[in-house]
């Protein structure tokens, strides 16, 4: 970063298996605009805008940008479209704030997407490829192997998915944006409902959701002006980075990739942080299947490797509850829009050290952490937020 | 003269140092992606003595609509061999604008070299039209199946019926570039047409013959950009990016002047195309007409030599295509053939987005 940059807007979307009233772009202005009014700003005060989603065959749309960029206000500007896989949500917040923080626009606005409901992200991502074994299972049973394996080397007892499936269901409750609303959630149903991906119940697996993220990103002059403009205060960014490996090769460490600790070693330095468990006041991390929090706990640095189902099985993850709320949205187990659930870890960080996250703000948020993956386990984007000026 | 030239856009002088591509051809099918990159890679690491562990950046230019299935760049990485890993990116766009992304991230000192690509096999589509036309608007205008042939041709017909252009002028533009790729190896289509023969074609879509369509190609490039000082470490003259600028246009056809293009000439004014005399221009031009819009909205004389390597009506490897120009412009600017050129990338129906970059040597 060359310069200071922060969040000044927000917006996003009530999440929903299906959101027929609305087209693509129109649920994507509904996002956009909720952000630009948040920030004071309308979208003549944009310089730039950058979208996000995974995989345009979950639409149907080859490289939809072009259709929306009316409708985003773009014409005339420079838009950006990017997709890094799951963690594209978090990546195209990071390009945004490039173009903000090394110096080549004072605003930008950034949105990502998902509209589920108009193909089948199943067959979308299963889609035969010539002399490539077919994955005919999408992503839980890709990564049900691979929670087995974590499993098998940490010891943990079969039912710590079951407790993350709960809590964030229980947090989603506060959250009136989250797709699923499960008032009577609770260990005995998530143990009763179908077995998909053995040791993934149904309902530890994410949903299928339409929905958007917005964000402004601002530099310091407009950030400073938005808040005496909104009085709401701007989320600073503290760091940011990304990191990608190969999806196969022998000896690698499905379990807790490298590129994801090295992602975060770089923005843990970036922000100063040395004590993860301690520093962050919450965590937003993409948890799309239940086992993936006691798994990026360890990823993460926020305890040893081994034991993030112990830290999970205390509660101290738990809104409320707990030292380090992990996921206090409800977090992709809750809304899953695959493009924009990225975007959604970094947009609740953000919301979190603004005090704005309502019914499930963290009491004194002052900084949070906000993740996404993506690929085989192998695509990083992460950002640290706070309340001050870095 | 001074090691670095005067920057328009960005704070940080960034030069390509090395460019490298795939040999055009109708149908790579002996390869898949990962083995079209993998020797592209290996020439573009050596020319300028560099390896995979020199990189602090990657960024890729690709879409899944060619290969017909999701994370079309997810198995391209493997061409490079990310470990340890790496910072990397992806754009859903042509790889001009995975450039960009570099060029921005590369704004930060420290983030000093970056591997830039793009790739596609437009071979792979049994109709290339058919999926072209999914990038239009999915409720009004995709259900139709406008080709991207039929679309340019409503846009020739734009341009004779505004008089800005003639039939023969289009076949003049396909045979310039066409004959310029001859001294291009890595041409798809290169040959010596005489105007009259062309102009005798039937019509594929009418004012449209078949010289004014790009070639079907499969086909990929990468380049090598480098921050500052170190850029003279792999390059004894880098091609210095001074300005780079990109513009988006609305998608509504009907509501746009298809005889113009506003964007390019916004994104040339931002990147300082008019600030200096232009040696050459490498323009992405996939019809031939569209070259004579996007000459106009650069502002190019008669001095300028448009597409010495033929250009997008020689090999049109999609997704590569824009980045293929910065590199061809670039090469010719390490090279000492040109001084200060133009590169220009478009992307999307009939010109909706374009990038301008200006590229200068210091020698």
């Amino acid at each position: 970063m060359n310069q200071r940059a922060a969040v000044i807007g927000i917006g996003q979307t009530y999440h929903k298996s299906k959101r027929d009233d609305v087209s693509i772009a129109g649920m994507l202005r509904e996002a956009a605009q909720r952000a630009l009014d948040d920030a004071g700003l309308t979208y003549e005060d944009i310089d730039a805008v950058v979208i996000g989603k995974a995989p345009d065959m979950f639409e149907g749309i080859m490289m939809p940008e072009h259709y929306l960029a009316a409708a985003l206000g773009a014409v005339g500007k420079p838009m950006l479209r990017v997709h890094t896989a799951g963690s594209v949500g978090g990546s195209t917040a990071i390009v945004a704030s490039h173009l903000v923080a090394n110096g080549i626009h004072k605003r930008v606005l950034t949105v990502a997407f998902e509209k589920q409901s108009d193909s089948d992200a199943m067959w979308a991502l299963s889609v035969p490829q010539p002399f490539s074994a077919p994955l005919l299972a999408g992503a839980g049973g890709y990564f049900a192997p691979i929670i087995r394996a974590y499993m098998k080397r940490s010891g943990a007892p079969n039912d710590v998915g079951m407790k993350v499936a709960v809590k964030d269901r229980l947090h989603a409750l506060n959250n009136p944006y989250a797709h699923l609303q499960i008032p009577d959630i609770s260990l005995k149903m998530v143990e009763e409902s179908v077995m998909l991906w053995d040791p993934l119940h149904y309902l530890e697996s994410c949903p299928s959701s339409d929905g958007a993220a917005a964000m402004v990103i601002g530099n310091e002059a407009a950030a400073d002006q938005a808040e005496a403009d909104t009085g709401r205060k701007p989320a600073w960014i503290h760091g940011m980075a990304m990191r990608s490996e190969p999806t196969m090769f022998a000896g690698r460490n499905q379990v807790n990739p490298q590129a994801g600790r090295d992602c975060a070693a770089d923005v843990y330095a970036q922000a100063g942080i040395t004590n993860p468990r301690a520093e962050f006041d919450c965590a937003e991390v993409y948890v799309p299947f239940s086992w993936y929090e006691p798994m990026w706990l360890e990823n993460l640095g926020f305890c040893d490797e081994g034991d993030g189902w112990k830290l999970t099985e205390s509660g101290a993850t738990t809104f409320g509850t707990g030292d380090i709320p992990w996921n206090c949205s409800g977090g992709v187990l809750s809304s899953n829009p695959i493009g924009a659930s990225g975007m959604l870890r970094f947009l609740e960080a953000a919301l979190q050290v603004r005090g704005l996250a309502g019914a499930h703000q963290v009491e004194d948020a002052r900084k949070a952490l906000g993740q996404a993956y993506g690929g085989g386990s192998q695509f990083f984007a992460m950002w640290v937020v706070g309340s001050d000026k870095p | 003269m001074s090691k670095f030239p005067e920057l328009t856009s960005g704070s940080r002088p960034i030069a390509v140092v090395s460019f490298a591509q795939a040999k055009a051809v109708r149908a790579d099918i002996a390869h898949n992606e990962v083995e079209m990159l993998l020797p592209v890679f290996g020439e573009l690491f050596a020319k300028a003595g560099i390896t995979k562990d020199d990189l602090n950046f990657i960024c890729s230019g690709s879409t899944d609509y060619l290969i017909g299935g999701p994370f079309s760049f997810v198995m391209a990485l493997d061409a490079i061999g990310v470990w340890p890993p790496k910072p990397e990116s992806h754009v859903e766009m042509d790889a001009a604008w995975a450039l960009y992304e570099a060029w921005v991230t590369m704004q930060e000192p420290g983030k000093d070299v970056s591997l830039v690509y793009g790739f596609g096999k437009s071979s792979l589509a049994s109709d290339l039209g058919k999926v072209l036309a999914l990038q239009m608007d999915p409720y009004t205008m995709a259900p139709l199946w406008p080709d991207p042939t039929s679309v340019a041709a409503l846009q020739a017909r734009a341009l004779l019926d505004a008089g800005l252009a003639t039939e023969e002028d289009f076949a003049e533009v396909a045979a310039r570039n066409r004959r310029n790729a001859l001294k291009n190896p890595y041409a798809q289509v290169a040959r010596d047409d005489d105007l009259a023969t062309l102009m005798a074609e039937a019509y594929v879509a009418s004012p449209l013959r078949r010289h004014c369509l790009p070639p079907i190609t499969d086909g990929c490039s990468a380049l090598i950009l480098v921050a500052g000082e170190r850029a003279y470490d792999f390059s004894d003259n880098p091609a210095w990016i001074t300005g780079i600028d990109h513009r988006m246009e609305t998608h509504a056809l009907g509501a746009r002047d298809l005889t113009q293009s506003p964007s390019t000439e916004r994104a040339a004014v931002e990147a300082g195309v008019a600030k200096g005399g232009l040696d050459l221009a490498e323009i992405y031009a996939p019809y031939a007409h569209q070259e004579l819009i996007l000459a106009k909205a650069l502002g190019l004389g008669a001095d300028t030599q448009i597409n010495p390597s033929g250009g997008a009506l020689a090999a049109n490897a999609i997704m590569s295509a824009g980045l293929t120009r910065i590199g061809e412009a670039a090469t010719r600017i390490m090279s000492g053939e040109a001084k200060r050129a133009v590169a220009h990338a478009s992307a999307g129906p009939v010109l909706q987005q374009n990038l301008v970059a200006v590229l200068e040597g210091a020698r």
